[in-house]
């Protein structure tokens, strides 16, 4: 599939139509998609009226805006008015909203055309997307390993060319994860850049919504689009948006100064892993790049901090799935028993595991010892980043100790060796700082994502070095 | 730890079964996480979530939104334009 630049171009030349994309977009998921299972619904008629917008702009020779005729597919945690929405959770099997996201409305607003939803594991939870409650998405790239999680369905849609591009969120890698499990390219965003109106939310402060895409330039478009203020999220800041696409090439490697945090390559990082990474930062050195050794300790201790965080605001966030205004109902003749049957049956087993670890590090006695704790040391990492940046630019990492996971692999894993997989990607979430997972090389046939952090609302700097890199890495 | 306790303060409702091995691996989890305490985070400010520069409140305008009937439309039941629950007092 071609490039978002190279589509606007085709349909302002007149060599394509917005209808014809859309068209084989959907001819490609019906052929293609029962064997990845990325889709949980599609849009075709809301697709078909809106290349039918943009094909009108065409004919009058209209100017076209920036995604016009772009196929995107969007994470199920992200509400569509009409089009069924369900986290990837039983509980909201019937659940049709009557709203947009605010995401879903600025690209459909920038011409883009939204062909469905994609899955995830239950309410973002998970790291494989084997939680959803919809059945497992499988890799584009070798259909026995995951796509990694939770935003997996937007990675294999995008990986697949079953969409030009891809929302996802990441609360504590859902975004970088999946985009390195599957060969492409997926950026978090800094806290409060980007609306979270119309998220299901799982942990208010952490979660995040960005672009997956098959190229930074890509991800950097759609980043242009959902970015910015929005008065229907609290959360959301004033600072202006910059430039992302027109910068892209503006910065030389030359003088970069990447901090290469001495953490990385000991404990659990797989070694043939660990050495295309060691290429990449070699090849950013070669083109001039300065490599800085620093230290992030508290890193070491960012799951820990986050499983008591990202726990005990899902706690309180899932405590809506009631069965009472929306969702599923189980039938019961009590309102307490309507409760606890409604939410017992619509509930995964990974989702009833961080409630209840939520509730318990909230309840009575011990939220000082572990919330509020947690809660200091997520301050101590997010100063570690803070002083990194005085003497570096970028800090640079592996995105995961390990390549995509076969089917069953993870599920089979106690939690807390499922959840150390994702040591590179949370600290970024708790300080609130963009970051970005770009590819970098095949272990055993599988891709290594290379993961760039920047300090807050400096995603120019992070597209710009990923987007050289890209250049580099494919020459 | 009490997991019926827990569960009862979730909304849960576990089988013997699935509460023992919530149990397990709480109890797994809470282990690993019990390495916090040997760091020293004496005078640290908890951070609830990372600042966001210059977010004001927006004024408190009424704005047009969806119809009550759009609003209900989710509704497993519903009468009346309300949603309808079970019985929850007993009048005896």
């Amino acid at each position: 599939m071609p490039s978002i630049d190279s589509i606007r171009t085709a349909i302002a030349e007149r060599q394509t139509s917005a209808a014809a994309l859309a068209e084989s977009c959907l001819a490609a998921i019906a052929e293609r998609d029962p064997a990845i299972h990325a889709y949980l619904a599609l849009s075709p008629e809301r697709a078909r009226e809106q290349a039918r917008r943009v094909d009108a702009l065409a004919d009058k020779g209209d100017p076209l805006p920036p995604l016009a005729g772009v196929p995107v597919a969007i994470k199920d945690v992200l509400s569509t008015r009409g089009v069924a929405t369900t986290c990837g959770s039983r509980i909201l099997e019937n659940y049709i909203p009557e709203y947009d996201a605010t995401v879903v409305q600025r690209l459909e607003a920038a011409g883009a055309l939204i062909v469905g939803k994609v899955n995830c594991d239950e309410f973002a939870m998970g790291s494989t997307t084997e939680n959803s409650g919809y059945g497992p998405t499988r890799n584009p790239r070798d259909p026995n390993r995951v796509p990694g999680g939770s935003s997996g369905g937007s990675a294999a849609a995008v990986a697949a060319e079953l969409c030009v591009a891809a929302l996802g969120t990441d609360t504590g890698g859902s975004i970088r994860q999946p985009a390195s499990f599957c060969g492409i390219v997926g950026v978090l965003p800094t806290y409060g850049r980007v609306s979270r109106f119309g998220l299901a939310a799982f942990a208010s402060s952490l979660d995040h919504v960005g672009p997956l895409a098959r190229s930074v330039k890509d991800a950097a478009h759609v980043l242009q689009v959902i970015a910015g203020h929005d008065r229907l999220d609290a959360t959301s800041s004033m600072q202006p948006v910059p430039d992302y696409v027109g910068q892209l090439e503006q910065l030389s490697l030359r003088g970069l100064r990447l901090g290469v945090p001495t953490e990385v390559f000991d404990g659990g990082l797989n070694p043939a892993v660990g050495d295309v990474v060691r290429a990449a930062i070699e090849r950013l050195r070669a083109s001039g790049a300065t490599l800085v050794d620093i230290s992030l300790p508290h890193s070491q201790a960012a799951i820990a901090v986050y499983y008591v965080l990202a726990t005990a605001e899902a706690s309180s966030n899932l405590a809506r799935y009631d069965g009472i205004r929306y969702g599923r109902r189980a039938p019961a003749d009590t309102l307490s028993a309507l409760y606890r049957l409604s939410r017992n049956q619509g509930f995964g087993a990974e989702v009833k595991r961080r409630i209840l670890l939520g509730t318990y590090v909230l309840s009575a006695g011990y939220y000082d010892a572990y919330y509020r704790k947690a809660q200091q040391v997520r301050r101590l990492l997010a100063q570690d980043f803070e002083r990194a940046f005085q003497s570096v630019d970028l800090i640079c990492t592996p995105t995961t100790p390990t390549t995509a996971f076969l089917l069953g692999e993870e599920t089979a894993a106690s939690p807390v060796e499922r959840y150390l997989a994702d040591v590179y990607t949370v600290p970024a979430d708790l300080a609130g700082i963009p970051a970005i997972s770009v590819p970098c090389g095949d272990s055993e046939g599988l891709p290594v994502g290379l993961q760039f952090i920047a300090p807050a609302f400096e995603e120019s700097r992070l597209l710009q070095v990923a987007h050289h890199f890209e250049h580099i890495f494919q020459s | 730890m009490d997991i019926a306790h827990i569960a009862a303060l979730a909304h849960l409702d576990l089988t013997p079964e699935e509460a023992s091995a919530m149990q397990r691996d709480l109890l797994s989890i809470l282990d690993y996480v019990n390495q916090l305490n040997q760091i020293d985070t004496q005078g640290v400010e908890p951070m609830a979530q990372p600042l966001v520069a210059g977010s004001p409140l927006r004024s408190d305008a009424v704005q047009p939104w969806f119809s009550q009937a759009e609003a209900m439309a989710n509704a497993p039941a519903a009468a009346h334009g309300m949603f309808e629950v079970p019985k929850i007092l007993d009048r005896g």
